[in-house]
């Protein structure tokens, strides 16, 4: 077996880098990234294996490498996105990749453009991947029916957001090695978010405990505590459900907050801010419950002082800044993958 | 005298109480005799031979689009559809653009079935002014007209106050509404069932509790007014338990399931009719209010339809353009087009069923049985039997013939199913409308 070399971009002034070694690529024939439902173990290891390849090259002098050069990535966003859409256009250009932003308030779009249409577009201009964003959930499904290139899912509706998730088991990994087992608490409006079902298939996958933890009202239909969920094959994967949170963070290797949005008062799911502060923020005496040293994460952005106290979220616990970094590294290794498997 | 007979076919007339082998002789558009060899000496025969022969089916609950809708469907290929899927009369849901909220609009769907229409259609109109739920139409003038029920179907009357002065209005015109029942609080923004596959997919839900308190509320009102209500389309076991329940204490109220309520669940928004990639389809095929639901809720329509709770089928076909339906999920338009598919999907049910429901029964709930439940029988004599002197409306059908679903040939201009593919088992094999053959596929 031959291992696969990531050469440096020829260096411009700059010292050489040194190449980098991932080891072969066993069997990744997938040409889209829509969630972490399908996900093999053996496709798992692969990108964290990349991913950690790509964060040696982050740390070089020249964070760079021509792995996709010649590549177009468009990334198509009907959502706002400050760190999602940079981290990808990070890890594009850290691979040579020409990357082009395509906003859906500034396009065609905006002119009553069909979605179909959109990234037909797109690919005939060139797209090699596209990464898109977009407010209903299962969007990603619809454009990889009619188009040839790849398709990676940066975030749709409430349905997934595969690179988050696994950047989140990445980090997790990066602590606290082997995942089976481990107790990872996800604390907040779990109904509305994609990041917490892309988390539940990615951790069910990798063997850990997944609790979740909300007030009924933000726990998405079916989910209750005491209540493990259907026995159908093609549900989520069953998890614990708790409305208490200390109860949920007791004996925690991870505990993750997710954003809360303000509009959820006006639907009336929540009273007030105030009393979901009271009830659910993660705080120091919370965190106490949890096994020492647990790492406290959160997909950002943070509303600190509601989800979360500033005091946890700048603890020596917290790896949110990691987090972020580690999103480079693990969408590098995801178009490298996704890239080279449409070339070869 | 022209004259057509329908030789040999084993005949099921469920008012009539008739299953037996015979001929059934059309003359001058009526039925003239229905008994053995009573066709031998007809001008015209249709062989019909190891077939069934049975009225032709009436469907209560059908958006034919015109006016306003024409690129989704017209009275003519609407009827067209009807007449392919065994239909001989149609009754039109009035949410057109504009609505038919006056006597105008009720006579141009009359005229215009006259001059296109393959088969019958019965104008239905608004129970409120424009369908926006504030002021009752001019139901007494809408009634004069032709309407011969009311709804504001596509929505509810939400307002509990208009609703019972509506069932009061119309009781005295003798004329039911027709309640399409979703508490828009509890439905709001939702695209499919709330259950476990919303969940996984990450789709807002309606609950069943959206279409049960609607139900409950319609049925105090109408055994407070004694007027009738008819509940469309019912979806969930709790409500099929509320009809049921009222129709033990009396209660004026009345319901029909659709093929694909009594069918299809959730799982096909997940599933799709194939294989797709990644393994979930969000199959805007699927997307219908009410949404498909759980098997529970499935085996206690078919339960309800056999023990009589549920009244009759219909089938709310609803058509779309393309466009409407090739879209993100959330965008999409809810329907389907359900004409053509009907007795094939009920019949592929049966065979599926636990409780399997006889053919006699679905026979019924296609005919006399809707016919029955909006009062049709009275106005037109027979509609929905093979009684002498009703009505030639004939639908000869093969309850064995396997056959797969391709939307592209369907009559329809919606060819939005969630069917494509699907091989289902049961097909109409030719439809007499008023002693003519509409629909000759043998």
């Amino acid at each position: 077996m031959s291992r696969e070399r990531l050469s440096p971009e020829p260096a411009s002034g700059g010292p050489v880098a040194p190449a980098i070694e991932t080891k072969p690529r066993a069997g990744w024939t997938r040409s889209h990234l829509l969630d972490l439902d399908d996900f093999t173990p053996g496709e798992m290891e692969t990108v964290m294996e990349t991913a950690g390849a790509m964060k040696e090259v982050l740390g070089r002098e020249v964070p760079r490498v021509p792995a996709l050069r010649g590549k177009t990535i468009i990334t198509l966003f009907y959502e706002a996105s400050t760190r999602t859409r940079a981290s990808f256009e990070l890890a594009g250009k850290a691979l040579g990749a020409d990357v082009i932003n395509v906003a859906a308030g500034g396009s065609s779009v905006e002119k009553g453009e069909s979605l179909i249409d959109t990234v037909r577009t797109l690919q005939a201009v060139g797209a090699d991947v596209l990464i898109m964003r977009h407010p209903s959930s299962g969007a990603p499904y619809l454009v990889t029916r009619h188009v040839e290139c790849s398709v990676i899912n940066a975030g749709d509706g409430w349905h997934a957001h595969p690179t988050q998730a696994l950047l989140d088991v990445y980090t997790m990994r990066a602590h606290l090695g082997e995942l089976r087992g481990r107790r990872v608490v996800i604390v907040g409006d779990i109904a509305h978010s994609r990041v917490a079902r892309s988390n539940i298939w990615g951790l069910a996958a990798a063997g850990a405990e997944v609790v979740l933890c909300a007030p009924p009202t933000l726990l998405p239909a079916g989910m209750r505590p005491g209540e493990p969920g259907p026995e159908e094959p093609l549900a989520l994967p069953r998890v614990e459900v708790e409305t208490n949170i200390e109860r949920a963070i007791a004996g925690a290797d991870v505990v993750m907050a997710l954003r809360l949005q303000k509009e959820r008062m006006q639907s009336g799911l929540l009273p007030s801010i105030r009393e979901y502060a009271t009830l659910y923020q993660v705080t120091e005496q919370r965190l106490a419950l949890a096994r020492p040293g647990a790492l406290v994460m959160h997909p950002g952005p943070m509303n600190e002082g509601v989800e979360i106290s500033p005091a946890v979220a700048r603890s020596l616990q917290s790896v949110v800044d990691e987090q972020v970094a580690n999103g480079v590294a693990v969408r590098m290794a995801v178009l490298y993958l996704m890239a080279r498997g449409k070339l070869s | 005298m022209t004259s057509l007979a329908i030789r040999g076919g084993r005949v099921i007339d469920p008012a009539n109480g008739v299953d037996a082998v015979a001929d059934v002789v059309i003359a001058d558009g009526r039925v003239a005799a229905v008994g053995p060899d009573a066709g031998k000496d007809a001008a015209e025969t249709i062989d019909a031979r190891g077939l069934v022969v049975c009225p032709g089916f009436v469907d209560i609950h059908a958006h034919l689009r015109e006016p306003g809708f024409e690129h989704k469907e017209t009275i003519a290929t609407g009827t067209l559809a009807a007449a392919r899927g065994g239909f001989t009369t149609v009754c039109a849901m009035p949410n057109t653009e504009p609505p038919i909220d006056n006597a105008g609009a009720v006579e141009f769907v009359l005229r215009t079935t006259q001059a296109q229409g393959a088969v019958r259609v019965l104008p239905i109109a608004c129970v409120t002014k424009g369908r926006a739920g504030r002021e009752l139409a001019e139901l007494a003038e809408l009634a004069q007209a032709g309407a011969i029920a009311f709804s504001d179907d596509g929505a509810p009357v939400a307002d509990a106050h208009l609703m019972r002065r509506a069932l009061e209005y119309a009781g005295m015109l003798g004329v039911p509404v027709i309640d399409h029942c979703e508490d828009p609080s509890l439905a709001a923004g939702g695209v499919m069932h709330e259950g476990w596959v919303s969940t996984r997919l990450g789709l807002r839900g309606v609950p069943a509790s959206a279409e049960e308190a609607m139900v409950a509320r319609d049925i105090a009102l109408a055994e407070q007014t004694g007027s009738h209500v008819h509940i469309a389309h019912v979806s969930t076991a709790g409500a099929v338990d509320l009809i049921r329940n009222a129709k033990a204490r009396r209660v004026r109220v009345t319901a029909e399931v659709t093929p694909h309520h009594l069918a299809l669940t959730h799982e096909a928004v997940l599933t799709g009719p194939g294989e797709t990639p990644g393994g979930l389809a969000y199959d805007t095929n699927a997307k219908v209010n009410p949404p498909l639901r759980t098997p529970a809720d499935t085996d206690a329509c078919l339960a309800g339809l056999l023990d009589g709770t549920i009244d009759c089928i219909a089938t709310d076909h609803a058509p779309h353009a393309v466009q409407d339906k090739l879209c993100e999920f959330d965008a999409a338009a809810f329907g389907i087009s359900g004409l053509e598919t009907a007795l094939g999907l009920l019949l592929t049910t049966r065979v599926g069923a636990v409780r399997e429901p006889p053919l006699q029964r679905l026979i019924e709930a296609l005919t006399i049985a809707p016919a029955r439940t909006l009062g049709l029988d009275a106005r037109i004599a027979g509609l929905g039997t093979l009684s002498p002197g009703a009505q030639g409306d004939v639908t000869i059908i093969d309850p064995e013939a396997e056959w797969v679903v391709e939307p592209e040939t369907f009559a329809s201009k919606g060819k939005n199913t969630p069917l494509a593919g699907r091989r289902l088992t049961g097909r109409v094999v030719a439809t007499v409308y008023g002693g003519r053959v509409v629909f000759d596929d043998r």
